[in-house]
């Protein structure tokens, strides 16, 4: 390639170059968005809450809240929503007690290995539901058939025996196995679910609102 | 393969002989690998099998890492393998290269029994030091993390300091060491906790990405072109230019394509325009690769001819079988495939489905194993010191067996996740109902069970593989040893 009258085209220094300065810029504007995605995304405050500033991720106090999916006609998919305050696990949850339950839910997901099944966000295995909203699923919320089958009256209850003893409700052939989940666990990976369920995904799963519209009609698939 | 280690056949060349050892292990994971995705894909079929004994979980726990695992020492081994050859001096640690071989592998015995038989642990941090962490591919626990990044750093400052000492500085050689360093410390981003499930994602994408869809990728070119100049005699020139054409090409479209899976994680909406665009490109380079193969081994053979020459201008058919294969199935299944549900429009209903894993299985096997696998028998060829290895019947089966049952698993779950995205997500709007509904579709069903036929096709292959790896090498030396003796 010595050769002066050879053509840049096939010239190894020209691509060279090109590509350290293609891997460069991209490697650049990859660090730059980083730095504004994370900002995004880092969990707000109980005070954000209270405001009603919104946040993509909020403060892990949003489990003492009414977490809704509803339809926004200007982002033209569903957004959840944080509604009035509800008791969870029969009491309000301080900003640290809130904090230490997420912790332990979010250390009970990954140490029980619950990803290599389900999905989260929608990643990991698809073996078994998607949890990104299951909070919000009607299935889990009172008249709903799963929540009937624990003998529980509110939702975390449910979710939390069902944890306990999965292998003692069988909805399906498919089942659950039982992971040794214990009482203060399945009370983390509750508000861990809650917690999910409120950060806003760009409308994914989109029409899950659907689910609880046909659940509400009365049209469910459940049996 | 595994006695040519112990014959020692290697003309004194360590690094060649420290190369074969990964590949050995690589052989045997790769094994462990296929065995535990059968026992998750019979699940998916005969959801009692194994319960509460081997869950799904585990299986496919055991399933991805032995991937991910063997992969990498195929990819260390590779490049024990060709560093010789590009550096034109002897690798200058093997004794240490040879502790970390030993270290690795005791980690990964430790770990693969650990994730069998404790299999879960408490909600503690100490379960994710040292039982499982839980993160899908990553889920070694912290203390084989901390391992891993040992091993690495040992092996790569092999590699550099071997560089450093080599008199020319093959382009070849540059691309490997700049993308290993870059492969080696994104490692490093999946190594925290955090309560933040969209933060946790975003960083483990930082790793999963930008290995597969980036350092990876790259590190295949390299491979390619090492291998190219090896079995057909192409040109250095002409695979150099390519290979910098392929590194722009690859990470100019692979790094910011990491954006596709910034859609629905917590992520701002911009990443939807940004991934769309970079992911939709990433195709155009392994079309280049693809291309290039061929181009290059019809212009070699053509070279031949025009020379006067009879035959074939390949030194090693298999490993030339697998490596267009896998400039091809590099192009089918992380480029086609993987281009299907790469839109935000498209990837809002299809993300979270089998359409993923018809994706991975067929990218992974494309863009990686047939690769590595070509890798393997440029090693036999050599530590038998054969001049021109022809294809076995055995050779022909394996890569028979294993591309069709590959192929025939990620038809079977493209139908399987069509079948998902339409009834679960379009039809019933997501939930726990609507998942079980989807996967009770007698379609669905009979989309698992060709599945799991195809798997066991793959895995007929991979025993075809195995066995022709084991007698192709002394079979023809010794047809060699015996045409000399009659000459």
């Amino acid at each position: 390639m010595a050769n002066k009258n050879v053509s840049v085209w096939s010239s190894i220094p020209f691509w060279r170059r090109s590509a350290a300065w293609v891997t460069g810029f991209a490697s650049i504007l990859l660090v730059w968005l980083t730095f504004d995605s994370v900002g995004q995304i880092t969990m707000g405050t109980d005070a954000d809450i209270q405001k009603g500033v919104t946040k993509r991720v909020p403060a892990p106090t949003v489990i003492n809240y009414k977490i809704g999916y509803k339809m926004s006609a200007k982002r033209g998919h569903e957004v959840p929503t944080i509604g009035e305050k509800e008791l969870f696990f029969g009491k309000e949850w301080s900003p640290k007690e809130a904090a230490a339950l997420l912790h332990l839910g979010k250390l009970t997901s990954q140490s029980k290995n619950c990803m290599d099944c389900h999905t989260l966000l929608g990643n990991g295995a698809y073996y078994a539901p998607d949890l990104t909203k299951a909070w919000i699923d009607p299935a889990w919320q009172n008249g709903g058939p799963l929540q009937g089958m624990t003998g529980k009256n509110t939702e975390e209850e449910a979710m939390a025996e069902f944890l306990q003893h999965p292998s003692q409700y069988s909805t399906h052939a498919r089942m659950m196995p039982n992971l040794g989940i214990t009482a203060d666990e399945a009370k983390g990976l509750v508000a861990f679910l809650k917690h999910m369920s409120s950060i806003d995904t760009n409308g994914f799963p989109r029409n899950f609102s659907k689910t609880v519209e046909t659940f509400k009609a009365g049209g469910s698939h459940a049996h | 393969m595994l006695t040519s280690i112990k014959t020692n056949q290697f003309e004194g060349n360590k690094s060649k002989e420290l190369a074969m050892m990964y590949f050995r292990v690589a052989l045997i994971l790769f094994g462990a690998q296929l065995l535990f995705g059968l026992i998750a894909a019979f699940q998916f079929i005969f959801p009692g099998f194994l319960f509460e004994v081997l869950d799904f979980s585990v299986a496919r726990t055991v399933h991805i890492n032995a991937l991910v695992v063997w992969m990498l020492y195929a990819m260390i081994g590779s490049v024990y393998f060709l560093m010789p050859d590009e550096t034109g001096v002897e690798t200058v640690n093997i004794g240490l290269g040879k502790l970390a071989f030993w270290v690795l592998t005791a980690a990964v015995t430790v770990v693969v029994l650990v994730f069998l038989l404790i299999q879960v642990g408490s909600g503690t941090e100490s379960s994710i030091w040292l039982i499982n962490e839980g993160r899908e591919y990553l889920e070694a626990p912290r203390w084989a993390d901390i391992g891993i990044v040992v091993v690495v750093l040992i092996f790569y400052w092999n590699v550099f300091a071997t560089f450093m000492k080599a008199k020319v500085k093959t382009g070849i050689m540059t691309v490997m060491v700049a993308n290993l360093m870059a492969l080696a410390g994104l490692y490093l981003a999946g190594m925290f906790f955090t309560d933040n499930i969209s933060m946790d994602q975003y960083w483990w994408w930082w790793v999963i990405h930008l290995w597969v869809e980036a350092t990876w990728e790259v590190f295949v070119g390299a491979l390619a072109a090492y291998a190219l100049i090896k079995l057909i005699g192409a040109k250095r020139e002409i695979v150099e230019m390519w290979l910098w054409i392929e590194v722009l090409m690859l990470f100019g479209s692979g790094i910011l394509g990491l954006g596709h899976h910034y859609f629905w994680i917590g992520t701002p909406e911009y990443w939807w325009e940004i991934g769309a665009l970079f992911s939709a490109l990433e195709p155009v380079p392994l079309v280049a690769m693809f291309v290039h193969v061929l181009y290059d081994w019809g212009k070699e053979q053509g070279a031949a001819h025009a020379k006067g020459e009879v035959g074939s201008v390949m030194k090693n058919g298999p490993a030339m079988a697998w490596i267009v294969l896998n400039a091809f199935g590099n192009f089918l299944g992380a480029g086609i495939w993987g281009f299907f549900h790469t839109l935000p429009q498209v990837n809002i209903y299809t993300h979270g489905t089998q359409f993923t894993a018809a994706h991975g299985h067929l990218a992974f096997f494309g863009a990686y194993a047939t690769i590595l696998v070509g890798m393997m028998y440029i090693g036999i060829q050599y530590a038998y010191g054969i001049k021109v290895m022809k294809a076995t019947f055995k050779s022909k089966m394996g890569v028979f067996l294993i591309a069709f049952g590959v192929m025939g698993m990620t038809i079977a779950l493209t139908i399987a996740g069509y079948e998902q995205v339409l009834i679960e997500r379009a039809e019933l709007g997501g939930g726990w109902n609507a998942f079980f509904t989807a996967q009770e579709m007698p379609w669905y069903i009979q989309a698992q069970l060709w599945r799991a036929i195809m798997g066991v096709v793959t895995f007929v292959g991979f025993i075809y593989l195995v066995w022709d790896m084991l007698t192709i090498g002394k079979a023809q030396a010794s047809q060699l040893e015996n045409a000399a003796v009659v000459a």
